[in-house]
């Protein structure tokens, strides 16, 4: 079995961070020197910077790119004719979008990867699925977007799908009240963006007595438009489990540069990442391994990305590591806690687009 | 089996009645992209009154594939 499958094998958060980094480490050196050679630029930077190649004794001590760089190039390390699928970030308008090239293979990989997460937290079997959000986001080519296409790839974990809002954003409350009667006494699966669940469910739906007691909330997308609300993840999860009686609700933290790798959030309401990712902090100043407990910038890893040199990337996210192997049997590894943007970094997030729109 | 899986594919994809069955692969068949791919799922769940599990429509990569999944639910 290769690395990856036996990190497939297991319950997806459960390898805990000692056994992690000696299970993964010699998977990311062979990933740094496929893409070393089969990507020039990557050459070029790791020759460069990192004074050459070479296997590195510790996660952390594996080379990085900054996350920006996928807006600035090019970057693949498969031929030309065998990337399936270009996934691009949610820029918004002026603003240059990351490419990320994607082959055959590491496509497989990642609906692998992100089916074993959800279906860690939603069950082995798809569930009536409400959207929170209109079906006008993948359905009008105009509004296809980032937000689109993360609607559809959560949409396939679902069936029955129902959509909470209407086109122009406005609650449909019949069409949530067919959903609960058909399916609301059963478990259930709802998918939105942090901002837009926060907004468009729970601000405008607070008060029509809706009882979602067996959904499972997934959310994504950030919570910069939240923080000017001053709603963190607790305000958050304290406000749906009162209107609602919601109270499984799982936030989650991933970039398209690494997608398939999606840091999920436990019962201690840290963020996780999969069994074949990692995450490390480093000091902004001194870009040295930060300690647990002390505030840097976000580095993830990740072993799915092999048609492009984006396995071991700085991001423009600050956080922190609060906790290590805390969250019980099923949540091991280190629990991040993601504490904003770095400054200075670009409006950048899913949610974002529709945040502008909307406010 | 082929027939009724084809029915289906004919239908969300618009096909010809004599498509090529062995071009019908998953992002790279002219229309079968993601939207399609879960009207397709739809479809064939309607079809053969079954739900089909995650690994399933992850595997249905072409038509040949989904000719022997949907084996195990017809």
């Amino acid at each position: 079995m290769t690395i990856l499958e036996q990190c497939f094998a297991r319950p997806p958060y459960s390898i805990p961070a000692a056994e992690r980094e000696a299970l993964l480490l010699g998977a990311f050196n062979e990933l740094t020197a496929h893409h070393h050679a089969h990507c020039a630029p990557y050459a070029r930077i790791v020759d460069g910077y990192w004074g050459g190649l070479r296997a590195a004794d510790s996660l952390a001590d594996l080379p990085y790119l900054p996350v920006s760089l996928f807006k600035m190039r090019r970057m693949l390390s498969v031929s030309d004719d065998d990337i399936r699928v270009t996934l691009t970030s949610s820029g918004t308008t002026g603003q240059a979008v990351s490419q990320i090239l994607v082959d055959r293979e590491s496509s497989m990989l990642q609906q692998k990867a992100l089916a074993n997460s959800l279906m860690h937290v939603l069950g082995p079997k798809r569930l009536p699925m409400l959207v929170i959000d209109t079906d006008a986001v993948f359905k009008d080519p105009r509004m296809m977007s980032a937000r689109g296409a993360g609607v559809l790839g959560q949409m396939r974990f679902g069936r029955d799908h129902a959509f909470a809002l209407t086109p122009d954003l406005r609650p449909d409350i019949d069409a949530v009240r067919d959903f609960l009667a058909k399916h609301g006494d059963a478990p259930f699966f709802m998918f939105g963006f942090t901002f837009m669940v926060w907004a468009n469910l729970y601000e405008q739906f607070r008060d029509a007595g809706l009882d979602l007691s067996n959904g499972v909330l997934i959310h994504s997308g950030g919570w910069k438009k939240l923080v000017e609300k001053a709603v963190d993840n607790q305000v958050f999860r304290a406000a749906l489990k009162d209107s609602f009686g919601l109270i499984r609700v799982h936030n989650f933290y991933g970039m398209v540069e690494q997608i398939g790798s999606i840091f999920m959030e436990g019962p201690d309401g840290l963020l996780y990442p999969p069994n074949f990712s990692d995450v490390i902090i480093r000091n902004p100043v001194t870009w040295e391994l930060a300690p647990v407990g002390e505030p840097g910038v976000v580095q993830v890893l990740s072993l799915l990305p092999r048609s492009y040199p984006g396995h071991s990337l700085l991001t423009e996210d600050m956080g922190v590591i609060e906790a290590v192997d805390a969250g019980g049997d099923e949540w091991m590894g280190k629990g991040l806690r993601i504490l904003g943007r770095v400054a200075k970094a670009e409006l950048r997030g899913c949610s974002d687009v529709i945040a502008a729109e909307a406010a | 089996m082929e027939d009724r899986v084809f029915a289906q594919f004919a239908d969300v994809l618009a096909l010809d009645p004599l498509a090529n069955r062995a071009e019908l692969v998953y992002n790279e068949y002219p229309g079968w992209d993601s939207v399609a791919h879960m009207t397709l799922i739809a479809a064939l769940e309607t079809e053969f009154d079954c739900m089909l599990e995650m690994d399933d429509i992850l595997d249905m990569s072409s038509f040949a594939k989904a000719v022997e999944i949907m084996q195990k639910y017809g």
